[in-house]
């Protein structure tokens, strides 16, 4: 055990890992401390690690783990020892002693403290610092790089140098929820959209936020990292298995963090490459969209499509919302008013303003980089003309392609 | 002195009003510790209702009781009330109480000041939840739902709930302040003759750190708070990246008040410690100067530690590694204070009463606390727990078995001193059990969630969280029932029964346990003299 710790402290991290990895398979087991058997309910552990990092992550859990635990035991071995020798109903005489007397009593009770210092800063300290630094090496050697946005309450992702942007938002249905009907087997680890990345590079992730902190987990990454508004924060994974791995948002943000997946497709290269190419299409395909003059019935169709993802969560699907936090759509003033000013451009404070622009210090956030000009006309058409409103207006995509 | 010649003891008591009018005028340390100790389970229950409604609603998957506005509000209300409103009250009410009794002292240095720091925690508490019932009667969205952190900018979107809690916080610091201000002045100038730095009892040691780290760190909390409020309300942009602020410039401040604040909870629970385990053991505390220099290091290391707290918002290498070698740092003067309560148990002749039970108990789970506080120090782990219901349960066994089973210790040690009376034995020893129990029921299933990627927080979880979330759930209602035992055994106790003399335990020893139990209404109008 000792050799293979200090064997990970070597340069070359990743040739001591294959090197040590039979120790550690037969460590990890001692170090569960509760069950070796766990069953499919109850995990005692860290999930199957699948970068890198989450393997580092697991092993040094696991060696704390059993550093803890030894601990633990001997130190309250002796307390208990003590408690059933040294009481008064079986006679104990107490002693009248108030610190070490003589260089032995010194002796033993410096020695805890050395012990403890040489784990601290030794036996845990050296493997943290290697596992940091490796953590923390997002640049070299990266194949790629993904941009994840949170946002109340769904993530967006980008691959730069494509056009490829979407949104990827909870796919569990509201009624699982509300116990109104049975709970699939992916129960709220579901989204519409997941993310796709190739195994065997290594990803670099950037992250940032719309609105308030996120944060992106995905256990088996091994990885947890914040999205912080106006700043951008980086981490890495590289995905040795082809697989679907799934994680939530970990940072408090509002009401619906505990509805706010991450759904991660690790496939092979080829298969990648293919997602990607389509998906560069489809991108193609709705940029030109934009371009064509779109009927009513169409953009009512496509709005419903986006109210239902990006907008239900706080408007809610009768467009009552959930005042005072959140505030109805039916028969607000701001829907029901002026789409555009005379001269063609955004009214302050219009329909139009808040859902491209946003509102400051609210929830309710800007969709102008979020959303295509053919949701967003789609979106406020539908808004406008449902719920109860009857404005009868509609808005082109090439209206708001004219504004941006 | 000339006063106490004219005012015999026992007509003393006869001088100040009586009813409810006793009780807002009063500046005597024992009748404000009894305040602070009423208000302190007082609230006591209220948090633990408000937990166990989030525990019920996360029995099972799926939505029952309450939308996630609700929930979000009642676990960040859930962790102020216990911080300011329990726990440091609790501590406060011990200071009153007993430091004046252990360095000889007639009462506290600054008595008005005293009465007012207690009578501003009432309406600190009424502003922490008047917002649930306004939210009832149709204003506004109910109580500050960002978790007890504040963050921003989620605090800056917030309802009024977070205005609420914003004064709150300042009214408390205030309160806080003023009592630490009171406990320092009492501290360093009023022990008896004879009582030097040195032979200060150890509770008034860990007293009087606390004392300095609450001043120290207080203010930078209501610095941050006040510019939140002023990012709310006043168009600033401390914490806005489109105005040039920086939404983690918060978690900075919050956490360097919000470190030190653990210890600031705990250092009176490991200043009381010693005194219970000398009792009990009827020998003399083992390292009185090794303790007194740990309290003061761990106080010195408890400000520089802080950004631990927040390892996953990303920071510079050198910054994440002096961040995780100095939180480890920790561990060793804590470490002493384990050695020396071992040693001090070590060869002596223990009896095993309600007080001992409690004090054995904080020592193992605390333990716990403490072990895995160690590896919640190491980035690359912290990756894992961090967000998780690991820390979840790891900060409960610092501030429930470290904390609030510190002060059981506290109140079972020093009740009958207080009250005269001998508490029910039985009853204390089925609380002890019920409480230990059932509390590890509930954290140990919060360690394995969090291992396995449950984050803390969420209204609603997946289905391979069930199982452990059941049994949380069920540890959580026995541990919360188990408490009406502990308030019915001081509810008895307080009303009557055996009478108990002045030692009250066998081993006690110290210028408290000198006196008449319950102590006299003015207490030493003579100053003892220490050889």
């Amino acid at each position: 055990m000792l050799n293979c710790v200090f064997r990970s402290q070597g340069a070359d991290v990743a040739a001591a890992n294959t090197r040590c990895r039979v120790r550690r398979r037969v460590f990890s087991t001692a170090a569960l401390t509760a069950s070796g058997t766990a069953g499919a309910a109850f995990n005692f552990n860290f999930p199957e690690p699948v970068t890198p990092i989450a393997r580092e992550t697991l092993h040094i859990h696991n060696e704390f783990m059993l550093i803890i635990t030894i601990l633990f035991v001997v130190v309250f071995a002796i307390m208990i020892y003590s408690m059933i020798k040294h009481r008064k109903s079986v006679g104990h005489q107490p002693a009248k002693f108030t610190g070490p007397t003589g260089k032995m009593q010194w002796f033993w009770a410096l020695v805890p403290f050395g012990i403890l210092l040489f784990i601290d800063f030794v036996l845990m300290g050296i493997p943290a610092v290697n596992a940091i630094i490796t953590m923390e090496d997002t640049q070299t050697r990266a194949d790629m790089v993904l941009k994840v946005t949170g946002m109340q309450w769904k993530w967006q992702y980008e691959y730069p140098g494509t056009d490829v942007k979407f949104i990827s938002t909870m796919a569990t249905p509201r009624d699982q929820i509300a116990n109104a009907e049975a709970k699939g087997e992916h129960y709220l680890l579901e989204v519409d959209k997941p993310v796709v990345l190739p195994v065997g590079k290594k990803v670099r992730i950037l992250l940032t936020s719309t609105d308030v902190i996120h944060t992106w987990w995905v256990p088996q990454f091994g990885v947890k990292r914040d999205a912080i508004p106006g700043f951008l924060r980086e981490t890495w994974v590289l995905i040795e298995k082809p697989g679907i791995y799934r994680g939530q948002c970990a940072e408090l943000c509002g009401k619906d963090h505990g509805f706010m997946p991450v759904v991660v497709h690790a496939v092979p290269e080829p298969e990648y490459l293919a997602w990607l190419e389509q998906k560069k299409a489809e991108a193609k395909a709705a940029a030109g969209g934009a371009d064509r003059a779109w009927s009513r019935d169409e953009l009512m169709a496509a709005g419903k499509d986006v109210y239902d993802k990006q907008c239900v969560a706080c408007h809610q699907a009768n467009g009552q919302g959930l005042p005072p936090a959140f505030p109805a759509l039916a028969g607000s003033k701001i829907v029901t008013g002026p789409l555009l000013g005379a001269d063609g451009r955004i009214i302050k404070d219009s329909h139009v303003d808040r859902v491209v622009n946003g509102k400051a210090g609210t929830a309710m956030q800007a969709f102008r980089n979020s959303l295509s000009d053919v949701e967003l006309a789609a979106v406020i058409t539908y808004e406008r003309n449902s719920f109860g409103n009857k404005v009868g207006d509609m808005i082109q995509p090439a209206q708001i392609k004219a504004l941006r | 002195m000339s006063i106490a010649t004219t005012h015999p003891v026992e007509h003393a008591a006869d001088h100040h009003p009586s009813g409810l009018l006793r009780w807002l005028t009063t500046t005597n340390h024992k009748d404000i510790g009894t305040m602070y100790m009423i208000f302190s389970l007082i609230m006591f229950f209220v948090g633990g209702l408000m937990i166990l409604a989030v525990r019920a609603e996360l029995f099972q998957p799926g939505l029952q009781l309450m939308k996630p506005e609700f929930f979000n509000q009642l676990i960040g209300v859930h962790a102020l009330v216990m911080i300011f409103a329990a726990l440091m009250p609790a501590a406060t009410g011990f200071a009153n109480w007993m430091i004046p009794l252990m360095i000889g002292a007639p009462d506290m240095a600054l008595p008005r000041l005293n009465n007012w720091g207690f009578w501003l925690l009432p309406p600190a508490a009424i502003l922490l939840t008047l917002p649930f019932t306004l939210a009832l009667l149709g204003i506004g969205d109910g109580a500050i739902a960002t978790g007890w952190t504040f963050y921003a900018p989620l605090s800056v979107q917030g309802g009024m709930g977070v205005d609420f809690a914003i004064l709150a916080v300042h009214i408390l610091g205030i309160s806080s302040i003023m009592g630490s201000i009171n406990i320092i002045v009492t501290i360093f100038n009023m022990r008896a003759p004879g009582m030097t730095m040195m032979k200060l009892p150890l509770f008034a040691w860990g007293w009087l750190i606390t004392a300095f780290l609450l001043i120290a760190t207080l203010p930078v909390l209501a610095g941050a708070v006040t510019m939140l409020l002023t990012d709310r309300h006043f168009g600033t942009h401390f914490f806005d990246a489109a105005g040039g602020g920086d939404p983690i410039l918060f978690q900075h401040l919050f956490w360097f008040f919000g470190h030190p604040e653990v210890y600031i909870l705990l250092l009176p629970v490991w200043g009381l410690m010693p005194h219970v385990l000398s009792t009990f053991c009827r020998k003399p505390t083992y390292g009185y100067k090794a303790q007194v220099y740990s309290f003061v290091a761990i106080g010195l290391l408890s400000v520089v530690v802080w950004a631990h707290h927040f390892f996953t918002a990303g920071m510079p290498v050198p910054a994440l590694i002096y961040f995780m070698f100095s939180t480890m740092a920790i561990s060793l003067p804590l470490a002493v204070l384990f050695f020396c309560w071992i040693a001090t148990m070590w060869k002596g002749s223990m009896t095993f009463e309600t007080p001992m039970l409690f004090a054995v108990g904080f020592i193992v789970l605390f333990g716990i606390a403490g072990l895995t506080g160690l590896i919640l120090a190491d980035v690359a782990a912290d990756a894992q727990y961090h967000h998780s219901y690991f820390v979840v349960a790891h900060f409960h066994y610092a501030l429930f078995a470290g904390g609030i089973m510190g002060v059981m210790t506290g109140v079972y040690y020093w009740l009958p001193k207080w009250t005269g009376h001998m508490y029910s034995e039985k009853l204390g020893k089925l609380h002890f059990w019920l409480t230990v129990v059932s509390f590890n029921l509930t954290f140990i299933p919060q360690f394995f969630l969090g291992l396995a990627g449950m984050p803390r927080r969420i209204p609603d979880y997946a289905l391979q969280f069930a199982e452990f979330n059941a049994i949380s759930t069920v540890g959580a209602f026995i541990l919360g029932l188990s408490q009406l035992i502990f308030a019915w055994n001081i509810w008895t106790c307080v009303r009557g029964g055996p009478k108990v003399d002045s030692r009250v335990w066998e081993g006690a020893e110290g210028l408290e346990w000198e006196l008449a139990s319950p102590p006299p209404h003015h207490s030493w109008e003579t100053q003892p003299v220490i050889k």
